[in-house]
């Protein structure tokens, strides 16, 4: 009885007689052998036989190995270098074993196995206690069977190094960039790319094709669900819905994802097809409407390609929202209905749809452009950093003017620059030369719209802080 | 003799019965299979008298007696105290104590000449436990266990305790009782000797996990051996001796 030893213990100090107390001999209660008494009353022998504290225990354990980095698999994806015999080795196939908080190890041990054979054995000892309080000891064998498999990383090595690791994957079936740019900016501004780190599974998103200044004709179902849009209408905005807008009756209508993907369709012509018209003329018709958070005002408009400009007399007078924006002598861009041969089976269904020749999308500032052309701007674009495939490099050209298209659509465009971070670009001097006389100024970014860039030193973390602030 | 039986699938048979010299109680069970044991062994020796304690049927953690005498504890029920006055034989004194300890089968170890009892006893208890039992008192311990009934059990010939019981204490123990004392288990290693065996001076009763082993230690430490075969050779010495001279 420890008690009883310890107030044993005591008195002694205290110059007290103590009994001395001589530990006796009991039969074990089994096999009649002379023992000491323990608290089963059993012999060891007899205690192992009666209880195997290895019952429960996992004694067969099959382990992933992989063959080309000779790591082991830990659960549910970490992979181990250790080499045979090794300390972490040992240590990995412990934990490998479940239950084993059930008893108490005290030792482990590698037994040798051939290397071919796939097998590692480990011994192990351990204790438990059993029948009102004996603590048992006991060594057995738990056999590793090991199973070739590849990580993930040998494996994308050996089979296709073209191959990478997404947290989102985003994809939109379209010719251009422009959406991934915006994205790529959202993403910059809200930190998204830290926070997406941890996502366990793939993700797969698919952007629905319509892009800002998309013409689209609208499906049958879809044109009648929005009370009759249309059906020829320009995409004005993509968020979280698509707005559409006719032009020439000044409605608006938002579509959201459900709806879209219940009904998808894609665009008649993309901002890629838009062609260069000069105006002519320009007949306001109806007063300054304020739709969906930006003006339009319905014109009646002379209008000519750029390209036709002094080769013939193709004039084409038509309606368009731009009423405020254009000027006769502007120039703007348009999608030329009238020149295009759209083979999109959705126009074709709308009996008696008369299309007109141009709709006019935007008004072009290109001519002004060209004497500002290889100026830098005021400002600059953070960037992601991307590990961007090296093959496809031929068209890098392309992607520069794409670039260069989003650049001037920021500029161009308030709405797009609001969820946006731009910063001031150092390199740029304002010149003095720059002249006012013109009143109608090619669209730039406001100063005080900017941020002031940050040393590349910074941390990350630190930047956003910054940002916050400067917004504030 | 030594015999192994079970009280309704329990082996703690000290539990629910009390053995003296000169009677038995037994609790009253579902089943008379443990009443029969009983019988079968003593029925032509001594009563063998089926009853309750205060209601309950641990009647001999409740209870403490020899040949002389039988000590109840207070809650007791007197239809009981007179149920056993009428079924003991007229030399026993059943008596009801008035003890704040009332398991008193834990309390009190006792044979017919020495009574081992809990150290917090009342001084009355320990008068009353001299009178009535005809013995000498001793308050002590086993093996650091101060409910000596629950850990030893002893006979006029021998007395089992606790298998951590210490040399020391053992040798102090038989200078007490005046009898050999071992240490040793019952029910395959169980230390609670009280609750499993019930023991006199020619037979004894334990639960029926005791293994082969257990109960020859019980028969050799209360001397139950119907003939040692050393005593057989020594008969048969004397006369082959005898002829051969």
């Amino acid at each position: 009885m420890p008690v009883s030893r310890n107030t044993a213990a005591m008195a002694e100090e205290a110059g007290m007689f103590v009994v001395p107390q001589t530990v006796g001999t009991v039969l074990c209660c089994k096999c009649g052998i002379p023992m000491a008494p323990n608290a089963a009353n059993m012999c060891v022998k007899c205690l192992r036989s009666e209880v195997d504290i290895t019952e429960g225990l996992q004694k067969h354990v099959i382990i992933m190995h992989c063959p080309e980095c000779n790591s082991y698999l830990q659960p549910p994806r970490t992979w181990i270098k250790a080499q045979l015999e090794s300390k972490e080795l040992l240590t990995f196939c412990v934990k490998r074993l479940k239950n084993l908080n059930k008893v108490r190890l005290v030792h482990a041990e590698f037994i040798w196995t051939e290397p071919h054979s796939k097998r590692i054995k480990v011994k192990l000892k351990v204790q438990k206690e059993v029948l009102n309080g004996a603590i048992l000891e006991q060594s057995y064998v738990v056999e590793y069977v090991q199973q070739e498999h590849m990580c993930e990383s040998c494996s994308r090595v050996q089979a296709n190094p073209d191959q990478w690791v997404a947290a989102v994957q985003l994809r939109q079936h379209v010719s251009h960039r422009r959406t991934f740019f915006y994205l790529e900016q959202l993403i910059l501004k809200h930190g998204a790319a830290a926070s997406a780190i941890k996502i366990k599974q793939m993700e797969q998103v698919e952007i629905c094709p319509i892009c800002r200044e998309d013409l689209i004709c609208l499906p049958l179902k879809v044109a009648a669900s929005l009370g009759n849009l249309g059906p020829l209408v320009i995409c004005t905005k993509v968020t979280n819905s698509i707005a559409l807008l006719d032009p020439l009756t000044l409605r608006i209508s938002y579509l959201d994802a459900d709806q879209y993907w219940r009904l998808p369709f894609k665009s008649l012509l993309t901002s890629r097809q838009l062609v260069e018209y000069i105006v002519l003329d320009v007949e306001i018709i109806s007063s300054e409407v304020n739709v969906g958070g930006s003006k339009y005002v319905l014109a009646d408009a002379q209008v000519a390609r750029v390209s036709d400009f002094g080769r013939n007399d193709t004039i084409f007078n038509i309606r368009t929202h731009l009423g405020h924006l254009l000027n006769p002598g502007d120039y703007a861009l348009g999608y030329d209905l009238y020149g295009a041969n759209s083979n999109d089976i959705e126009i074709e269904k709308h009996k008696g749809l008369v299309i007109p020749e141009v709709i006019l999308i935007r008004k072009s500032y290109e001519e002004k452009r060209q004497k500002k052309r290889g100026k830098p701007r005021a400002w600059k674009l953070k960037s992601l950093d991307m590990e961007v495939d090296d093959k496809n490099r031929t068209d890098q050209e392309k992607i520069n003017s794409e670039y260069e298209q989003f650049l001037k659509d920021l500029e161009e465009n308030p709405e797009l620059r609001f969820n946006i971070s731009l910063y001031r670009n150092k390199d740029y001097q304002p010149s003095e030369m720059t002249s006012v006389a013109d009143g109608d100024e090619v669209p730039s970014i406001p100063l005080d719209e900017l941020l002031a860039d940050l040393d590349l030193s910074e941390a990350e973390a630190e930047a956003e802080d910054e940002d916050d602030e400067m917004r504030e | 003799m030594a015999n192994r039986i079970q009280f309704e699938n329990s082996c703690d048979v000290g539990v629910f019965s009390k053995l003296t010299n000169a009677y038995c109680l037994v609790a009253i069970g579902g089943s008379e299979s443990f009443y029969s044991a009983f019988e079968a062994e003593l029925a032509d020796v001594i009563p063998v008298v089926k009853t309750s304690i205060a209601g309950t049927r641990i009647i001999g953690r409740l209870c403490a007696g020899n040949k002389n005498g039988l000590l109840l504890p207070h809650n007791t029920t007197d239809q009981e105290l007179q149920h056993l006055r009428n079924s003991l034989p007229d030399q026993v004194v059943v008596q009801r104590i008035d003890e704040r300890l009332s398991a008193l089968g834990n309390c009190i170890a006792c044979n017919d000449h020495v009574a081992l009892t809990h150290t917090d006893l009342d001084r009355e208890t320990e008068e009353m436990i001299a009178d009535v039992l005809g013995v000498e008192v001793f308050r002590q311990t086993i093996a650091g266990n101060i409910l000596v009934g629950s850990y030893c059990a002893f006979s006029n010939k021998g007395a089992l305790v606790h298998p951590h019981t210490s040399v020391e204490d053992m040798n102090e123990l038989a200078t007490l009782l005046q009898v050999p004392v071992s240490a040793g288990s019952v029910n395959r290693g169980s230390e609670v000797i009280g609750a499993g065996l019930t023991v006199n001076d020619w037979t004894a009763f334990c639960g029926s996990d005791t293994t082969a082993t257990e109960l020859n230690v019980i028969e050799t430490a209360f001397q139950l051996k119907p003939a040692q075969p050393s005593a057989i050779v020594d008969e048969m010495r004397k006369s082959l001796i005898d002829s051969y001279v």
